[in-house]
């Protein structure tokens, strides 16, 4: 947002505060979608960042300094009521952190001294933020995303020192589709479910407040959607949270009938159970990704568990967890799923994640480091102590778990702990396919493996040299990539070969559609969190496995991922 | 000077919710007490957004300095808050 980093030369560029009324009369802009399901309504956009005006001279420095400093205190005290108001605790504390921002005593500093320099209060106020945007940019990654935070900071305390009306969520007076350039978190917490149809915003990626906002409360959203602060307000548009679509000028009568689809959508849903089928009865196993036996008391409907993360027992701690301690939060899940299956993955930390009782040195690259199964070339001893746990758990309940390890990387490593697991009486061993050299090798590695699941989030980071965590590189992350799909499918065709079972755990495996493309490339596990499990298992039910693997071929052979979904969504069956 | 130098053990790193809970711990300490990374320049800790642009992630060692009656107290507060994982005690309710 230029308003907020710079002084505008007079005269230049639309007015933000009002935008352009001229929009496309009908046409579909294309987004990311991050939070599915479909929804139609009339626009509504959010007024946009308040627009400084010409700097002036100013004659009363001091009034110009109580102006700019009783606007950050407002602002301050304003954020600081809606964590009060807030409705959950992660919402309550990231405005918190937005009213520290805005009471910083580093900021107010700042603006005392662009004051003392001349400005007047506005101006002060702006390049104050902009100063300290400057430094969370420099941060990189999560820091930078804050960055947002002080934006909307300094569009409230500039709006409080030209007595403009605060810009937040609009409010038409009947239901409407929020379109803005990004929602701060205290734009989300404001908003009303009862009347906010979905949301689109122009910038924004998977990880933005928007995209976790919208999951958390089941609101259909499209970030990253060029464009979309031209629609005009009123104008009858449909998103579409799966596929990333906006489609705009489709009029009342269409709107309607999305929505009677989007509510039928929602009872086959609350209808779903049973376990993963295609309509023609092809099984695709529905499991859980969990963190601890807590996660299984939601009462969701699966086979089991794909990926039991035993991480939980080893955060925040000085010292290994024991033996017997392993063992019986080992013991908890496998007694959930009496006789069900249960995969196991072995410590997941690193340099990436780091340990404090692992003692390893830090590394310049630690996603590329000691991680994962690695950390076994430097403490074998915290491998050998979980392997043990494991079997012991399994021997007590008379279950036979399936154990893998990640970020296996060459058919040596998958070997070796092939030898190590089966040695302590672990009967099942596996790995988890993260590294693109070891889903090239798969077909090796399952010499001495009895399965795969497959980690797309990391295959994605390793496979297309882009951190998981840069906001700006969302494109390529996109699990719909055909150069991640291809990968997943060398490794089915490698477990076929040889009858073994090869499955996809991560945000692949969560995405509906995607699903049932993975269903056609021959996987023969879904994992994913619980919230994600009936809509993946509705959409298989609507598929025959000849339509899942007509869906890999068009996935396959797309040129990117956004046209692999739309061809896709296109051959969604009635 | 007193110091304290801690691996900050919150999975966020010092972002979000854990950065929230020092900046304020910071602000209700009797001493100013700055924070940095390395031989990094001191930021005060009650500066959220000095705090944030440190880019401290889990795993980091940060050292935390005070001057004047107190400053031992503060700093064993506040390095305490950063060894524990914040993230997870919310998780687990606490």
């Amino acid at each position: 947002m230029a308003e907020t980093s710079g002084f505008p030369a007079p005269g230049t560029g639309p007015s933000p505060a009002t935008g352009t009324e001229r929009g496309p009369a009908t046409g579909t802009l294309r987004g990311l979608g991050v939070s599915p399901g479909r929804a139609a309504g009339r626009v509504c956009r959010m007024a946009g960042p308040p627009r400084l005006p010409d700097p002036i001279a100013v004659a009363d420095p001091a009034r110009e300094l109580g102006l700019a400093l009783r606007a950050l205190e407002t602002v301050a005290a304003e954020l600081s009521a809606r964590a009060k108001k807030a409705a959950d605790s992660e919402a309550a504390a990231i405005l918190d952190a937005q009213s520290f921002m805005a009471a910083d005593p580093e900021l107010r500093q700042t603006t005392e001294e662009n004051v003392a320099a001349g400005m007047d209060a506005g101006h002060a106020v702006d390049a104050a933020c902009a100063h300290h945007r400057e430094a969370l940019l420099a941060a990189g990654g999560h820091f930078a995303e804050r960055a947002a935070d002080l934006d909307d900071v300094r569009n409230r305390a500039v709006a409080a020192v030209l007595g403009l009306p605060v810009p937040g969520i609009p409010d038409p007076g009947h239901p409407f589709v929020l379109v803005a350039e990004d929602l701060s978190p205290a734009d989300t917490v404001t908003l009303d479910p009862g009347t906010v149809l979905a949301l689109v915003t122009e910038r924004g990626g998977p990880t933005s407040h928007t995209a976790i906002l919208a999951r958390a409360r089941g609101l259909p959203a499209v970030v990253a959607c060029r464009g979309a602060m031209e629609i005009g307000d009123g104008t009858w548009v449909a998103a579409d949270g799966t596929t990333g679509r906006v489609e705009t000028g489709i009029g009342e009568e269409t709107a309607a009938g999305v929505r009677r689809e989007a509510a039928a959508e929602r009872r086959r849903l609350a209808a779903s159970s049973g376990p993963g089928r295609t309509s023609d009865g092809h099984p695709v196993e529905l499991l859980l990704n969990i963190g601890s036996a807590t996660d299984l008391g939601g009462g969701v409907e699966a086979e089991g568990v794909g990926l039991f993360r035993t991480e939980f027992l080893f955060l925040g701690r000085r010292d290994a967890p024991g033996f017997e301690e392993q063992v019986a939060a080992y013991e908890a899940v496998l007694r959930a799923f009496p006789g069900g299956k249960v995969v196991i993955r072995t410590l997941d930390a690193g340099t990436d994640k780091p340990l404090p009782f692992l003692g390893l040195p830090e590394e310049p690259n630690p996603a590329l480091g000691v991680r994962g199964l690695r950390v076994g070339r430097v403490r074998p001893d915290v491998l050998d102590v979980q392997l043990d746990a494991i079997a012991e758990a399994a021997r007590a309940c008379g279950s036979r778990p399936w154990v893998m390890a990640p970020m296996v990387t060459t058919a040596a490593e998958a070997a070796a702990f092939a030898v190590r697991a089966r040695e302590r009486g672990v009967t099942r061993v596996g790995a988890m396919v993260e590294v693109p050299a070891a889903a090239l090798c798969a077909d090796r590695l399952l010499r001495d493996l009895d399965f795969l699941s497959i980690g797309t989030n990391d295959l994605s980071q390793y496979a297309f040299a882009a951190d998981r965590q840069h906001g700006e590189l969302a494109d390529l992350l996109d699990p719909w990539q055909p150069g991640l799909l291809r990968l997943v499918g060398g490794c089915v065709r490698a477990g076929r070969a040889v009858g073994k079972p090869v499955g996809v755990c991560g945000e692949a495996a969560a995405d509906p559609l995607l699903a049932t493309v993975l269903a056609g490339l021959g996987v023969t596990s879904l994992s994913m969190s619980a919230p994600a499990v009936a809509a993946v298992r509705e959409a298989l039910a609507r598929r025959s496995l000849a339509r899942c693997e007509a869906d890999a071929r068009i996935a396959l052979d797309a040129d990117d991922p956004a046209v692999a979904r739309e061809a896709v969504a296109r051959e969604e069956p009635a | 000077m007193p110091e304290r130098t801690v691996t900050v053990a919150s999975r966020a790193g010092l972002h979000a919710r854990p950065a929230k809970l020092f900046v304020q711990a910071a602000a209700a300490q009797e001493v100013p007490v700055r924070i940095r990374v390395g031989d990094g320049r001191p930021v005060p800790a009650t500066s959220m957004l000095a705090v944030l642009a440190l880019g401290v992630v889990r795993g980091t060692q940060v050292t935390l300095d005070a001057e004047g009656p107190g400053a031992e107290a503060a700093l064993d507060s506040l390095a305490g808050l950063l060894a524990r994982d914040l993230d997870a005690e919310e998780i687990s309710g606490g």
